[in-house]
């Protein structure tokens, strides 16, 4: 008699922390995106793609010389 | 001016905006996955450029099936070395991404072992190339193999992995890109960054076909 409401109140138990369980916060690097600082590191990327895609326009220039001259 | 300026400067912003907006703006909060969700823009972006170049590449083949113009055989043969290089780098970003989400660098994933498979098949296709000496039967033959390569690899990267279970979202019966697997705030970032991979792929292929007509013309003339 006594048994029953304990393992009702186990099973009440289990279902309720389902929900919590999967409310439970994942974690994402929030706090660096705020003040940690992750502008710069996107600063930083921005400007070694851009250094490479003007490196490849210096490379273009130098190819069409050359392209000139051989048609020539 | 350089040549193709408009296509190349459009896929260098899209790349450009990608790699800064695919680090600041929201993604969905998933466990184990965290913030590096963001690795879909880039890691994601390796396999659309090779399989771009892969196609190019077998387009390339056709025609020089077709026509019989050298400069289409070298063109096949440069999207598919191309290729190689992002697929090559598509593989080991995704060994990195691997080992912190499903635990291994290697894990016995249909995807993940096709790529591997298909990825040597193309290594065969430099070995094949290089086998042979006469020009015209280098080129015929390997243009031949070429389409059979690509079909192999769209068989085991895109239609086994479905047919199959795998860990890559969109397999396993799937398509790959379901209103569930990429919301709408990564998109924005996923379809512009896709198309700067692509182009950006193909110019270097640009520039390494333009240098291997130079060397040919300057080969004519000795």
């Amino acid at each position: 008699m006594n048994r029953i409401p304990k393992i009702l109140l186990t099973a009440l138990a289990f279902f309720l922390s389902q929900p919590i369980w999967a409310q439970m916060p994942v974690e994402m690097a929030d706090t660096m995106r705020a003040d940690g600082k992750i502008r710069v590191v996107i600063g930083v990327v921005a400007i070694i793609f851009i250094g490479i895609v003007v490196y490849l326009i210096r490379l273009e220039m130098r190819m069409k010389r050359i392209e000139k001259r051989i048609q020539e | 001016m350089i040549k193709g300026a408009w296509w190349k400067l459009t896929s260098a912003v899209l790349v450009l905006y990608g790699l800064i907006a695919g680090f600041s703006f929201d993604v969905p909060r998933l466990p184990i996955l965290n913030e590096s969700i963001r690795n879909l823009y880039f890691h994601v972006g390796m396999w659309f450029a090779m399989m771009a170049l892969f196609l190019g590449s077998s387009i390339y083949s056709i025609r020089y099936l077709r026509q019989g113009k050298v400069q289409d055989d070298q063109k096949a043969s440069g999207a598919a070395s191309v290729g190689m290089l992002f697929g090559s780098l598509g593989l080991l970003t995704g060994m990195l991404w691997a080992k912190f989400t499903w635990g291994a660098f290697w894990v016995n994933d249909p995807k993940l072992n096709g790529t591997a498979i298909s990825l040597l098949i193309y290594l065969a296709y430099f070995v094949l190339r290089q086998s042979m000496e006469d020009h015209t039967k280098r080129a015929r033959i390997s243009a031949v193999y070429n389409l059979f390569a690509f079909a192999i690899m769209i068989t085991f990267i895109q239609v086994l992995p479905r047919l199959t279970d795998s860990l890559h979202p969109g397999n396993g019966g799937n398509p790959a890109f379901s209103n569930y697997d990429l919301d709408s705030t990564m998109r924005l970032v996923f379809y512009p960054i896709i198309i700067g991979w692509i182009g950006l792929g193909y110019w270097v292929l640009d520039l390494r076909q333009r240098w291997k007509e130079i060397n040919t013309k300057l080969n004519d003339n000795e």
